[in-house]
């Protein structure tokens, strides 16, 4: 009976080894690539991970592979090896990678909330050192310091929107609405528009940052760009009265029924849906969505040139002028803080950046976070009209829900749901926010 | 052969392989998912022990109670659909006509997947242009309510449409069932003069009282750790008004990164799951099984 067990045993072990093998198969296999090469001329090999496939991303994909031949046919020792996936496998796979400490050399990431994480564990070389020498002054001001973590960097954003009030000016001209300067005549549009039976605002609101950036807006506007920062970065309160008031000032709007009906079950892809089939004259969304608006074949001529795009009103007597933005950086690179090529890595990744801001405008329709010079360009008007008002914007402020960490960004944005469903009172939003703040200090 | 088949060695190596794979994909997994719910961890950085801390908090945590009532109800309401599904059946299982074409029909949802399922009623849900508030509309319906944006209307307007995804499933578990009962014993009934319901209700439901007891196991757990329709219809909004255990535990470990708490939940959910059934096999055992 004995020897039945040591041989049951022997069999589990191989049976265990057989199984460690076959996982560690392809870290083997990698190093040992990475000695052939280094022996056979001193190859050094740059991982590089990205999240635009050619299939459902192909302009951006183009750009990403131009610029890496350009790169490697200046750098003969350095070679750029590519894996590609969507958005969301993406953000599943890194996280992964990084719990298993086997991150590409260079990736991309999110700003603040979503870097924090990785930053705690040590996943993100810092690039400050890019960012005082070749990089220097090349970013538009706001959008690097979004990937600062007590005044280190660790990403370099590679995109910039802002949000720009999209408005219908066939459904304004039918109505007799003329664009609002002033919350006020904002109100009035509003009215104008419940009276005579047309949606005056697509929303979707299921997805809560959309309603947010309405939030985000009037708080800007009441109570300046430092109202709602400081609450986030704990120097000011979220019970500040002008948050309060902004949180009114929407429970107002909702009052009116200046919403799209349903817009807490609404996606924000279905709300756009209407913006698009022309059941609602206005829809607020960030900058990327340009293209829907100017060159996508998909929507009817007559459609895109009937978008104009409005500043967010000012409202009278509020500190915030039309010139401050709610928007922010979209993905940027990381380099990995345990790469064997950290030099060639971030090397690497200031040449991307800055033949990514040459290119990215024309060929993908995508501001970049590097500054752009629109002349010479052939760019659709409103692009440059977006662009120009980047440029002289007196502040961006970055969306709330990127400022914050997870679990408060979780709060706030059920929150937007809440004040949007009235199911909470203006001072209960606040209290709630403030709470959990505090909670994390 | 026997020689072979009766070494303790040989049956241990031909069993080996598929517990292996039990016990590294489903059991190990399941143990680390308890361990984990003893942690502060955040998915990456390193975690700390904070023994049942997270136990003692779900249990304190009123959201978690609110999704677990709108797990409970819509285990309720599942196990209530049994009843229709079995009246479907039995009128299927008649000879009618059409009842092939009608079989077809219900078993449809089967053949789509939950995201689709999802897409299909929420735009039948659209509160402007769905195919609902359209009809009510024409009936004369003002102000039709904008079904998953309600917090009132929202979970029955789920369960809607989770009870229309799953009734092909029980259906043809029921219609298989009755097409098992030998001819003999409905036509000795219809001899004795038994009309149609008393056939069904005497002889049809409880010869196949065994199949209904697995379908109410499967329809109540099946509910407690319900998912994907929920989690793309509504995310568990609006304000947690259709959140369930799983799409809380979900939120919990992905979005808020606090993997710790979400495994807790996940665990609880087991435990929960494995008490239900138990006493659902409980209250329902019966001392005979039918034999025909």
């Amino acid at each position: 009976m004995k020897h039945v067990w040591k041989k049951l045993l022997l069999l589990i072990a191989f049976a265990i080894v057989l199984v460690l093998a076959a996982c560690g198969g392809d870290s083997d296999e990698a190093s040992s690539g990475e000695n052939e090469s280094g022996s056979g001329g001193d190859v050094k090999t740059i991982e590089f991970m990205h999240l635009w496939p050619e299939g459902s991303s192909k302009q951006h994909y183009e750009i990403v592979e131009g610029i890496i031949d350009e790169y490697e046919s200046n750098h003969s020792d350095v070679k750029v090896e590519v894996e590609i996936l969507s958005n969301e496998q993406y953000k599943e796979k890194l996280k992964v990678l990084s719990t298993s400490n086997e991150l590409p050399d260079v990736g991309m990431t999110w700003a603040a909330g979503f870097l924090e994480p990785y930053v705690s564990g040590n996943m993100f070389a810092s690039l400050d050192d890019l960012l005082e020498g070749p990089l220097k002054d090349k970013f538009v001001p706001g959008t690097a310091e979004a990937y600062a973590i007590d005044d280190t960097t660790y990403g370099l954003p590679l995109e910039l929107n802002i949000t720009p009030l999209f408005y219908n000016k066939a459904i304004f001209e039918e109505n007799g609405v003329e664009v609002p300067e002033t919350f006020e005549e904002f109100k009035q549009v509003v009215q104008t528009l419940v009276d005579n039976g047309v949606t005056p605002i697509a929303l979707g609101n299921k997805d809560r940052w959309t309603g947010s950036m309405w939030y985000m807006y009037l708080a800007d506007r009441i109570g300046g760009p430092q109202s709602l920062n400081n609450a986030i970065n704990r120097t000011g309160s979220f019970e500040d009265p002008a948050l309060v008031q902004a949180a009114e000032e929407l429970k107002s709007l909702v009052d009116m029924g200046a919403f799209l009906n349903g817009y807490n079950g609404l996606g924000n892809d279905e709300a756009k849906g209407y913006f698009i089939n022309e059941q609602a004259a206005m829809y607020l969304m960030g900058s990327w969505d340009l293209p829907e608006w100017t060159t996508n074949e998909d929507n009817p001529q007559e459609f895109r040139d009937s978008i104009g795009y409005m500043k967010f009103p000012v409202v009278e007597g509020g500190e915030g002028d039309k010139d401050s933005f709610v928007g922010g950086p979209g993905v940027g690179l990381f380099v990995a803080e345990n790469s064997d090529v950290k030099e060639e890595a971030k090397d690497f990744v200031s040449f991307f950046v800055e033949k990514w801001g040459e290119q990215s405008v024309e060929k993908a329709g995508v501001i970049p976070a590097t500054k752009v010079d629109t002349e010479g360009t052939d760019l659709p008007q409103m692009y440059v009209d977006v662009l120009n008002d980047l440029n002289q914007a007196s502040n961006i402020t970055l969306y709330a829900d990127v400022q914050m960490s997870a679990a408060v960004a979780e709060v706030h944005l059920d929150m937007i749901q809440a004040l949007f469903g009235d199911a909470v009172s203006p001072e209960e939003f606040v209290k709630e926010q403030e709470n959990a703040l505090a909670q994390e200090e | 052969m026997n020689k072979v088949m009766s070494n303790k060695a040989v049956i241990a190596l031909y069993v080996l392989p598929a517990l292996i794979l039990i016990v590294g994909l489903i059991y190990g997994p399941m143990l680390l998912t308890g361990y984990y719910g003893l942690m502060e961890w955040n998915g990456m950085a390193t975690m700390t022990f904070v023994g049942i801390e997270n136990y003692i908090d779900l249990i304190q945590d009123p959201k978690f109670w609110e999704s677990a009532k709108h797990s409970f109800l819509l285990a309720f309401f599942s196990t209530l659909s049994l009843a229709g599904y079995l009246i479907v059946s039995l009128v299927l299982a008649g000879k009618i006509k059409g009842s092939d074409l009608f079989r077809k029909i219900y078993l449809i949802p089967m053949l789509l997947s939950s995201v689709a399922i999802a897409q299909l009623w929420i735009k039948i849900y659209d509160p402007n242009n769905g195919m609902l508030n359209s009809l009510l509309m024409s009936m004369g319906v003002e102000t039709p309510p904008s079904w998953l944006a309600d917090t009132n209307l929202v979970l029955y307007a789920i369960f809607v449409a989770i009870l229309w995804q799953y009734a092909g499933f029980y259906i043809i578990i029921y219609y298989a069932a009755l097409k098992g009962i030998p001819e003999s014993l409905v036509e000795a009934a219809k001899i004795d003069g038994a009309n149609p319901i008393q056939i069904a209700y005497k002889i049809k439901v409880p010869l196949i009282s065994g199949v209904i007891k697995v379908t109410v196991v499967l329809a109540i757990v099946g509910s407690l750790k319900y998912f994907d329709l929920i989690y793309v219809m509504t995310g568990g909004g609006p304000n947690g008004a259709s959140e369930v255990i799983a799409s809380y535990m979900y939120k919990k470990a992905f979005d808020t990164f606090d993997f710790g708490y979400g495994s807790a939940i996940a665990f609880f959910l087991l435990i929960i799951t494995l008490i239900v059934t138990w006493l659902t096999r409980k209250l329902t055992a019966t001392e005979d099984e039918v034999q025909y």
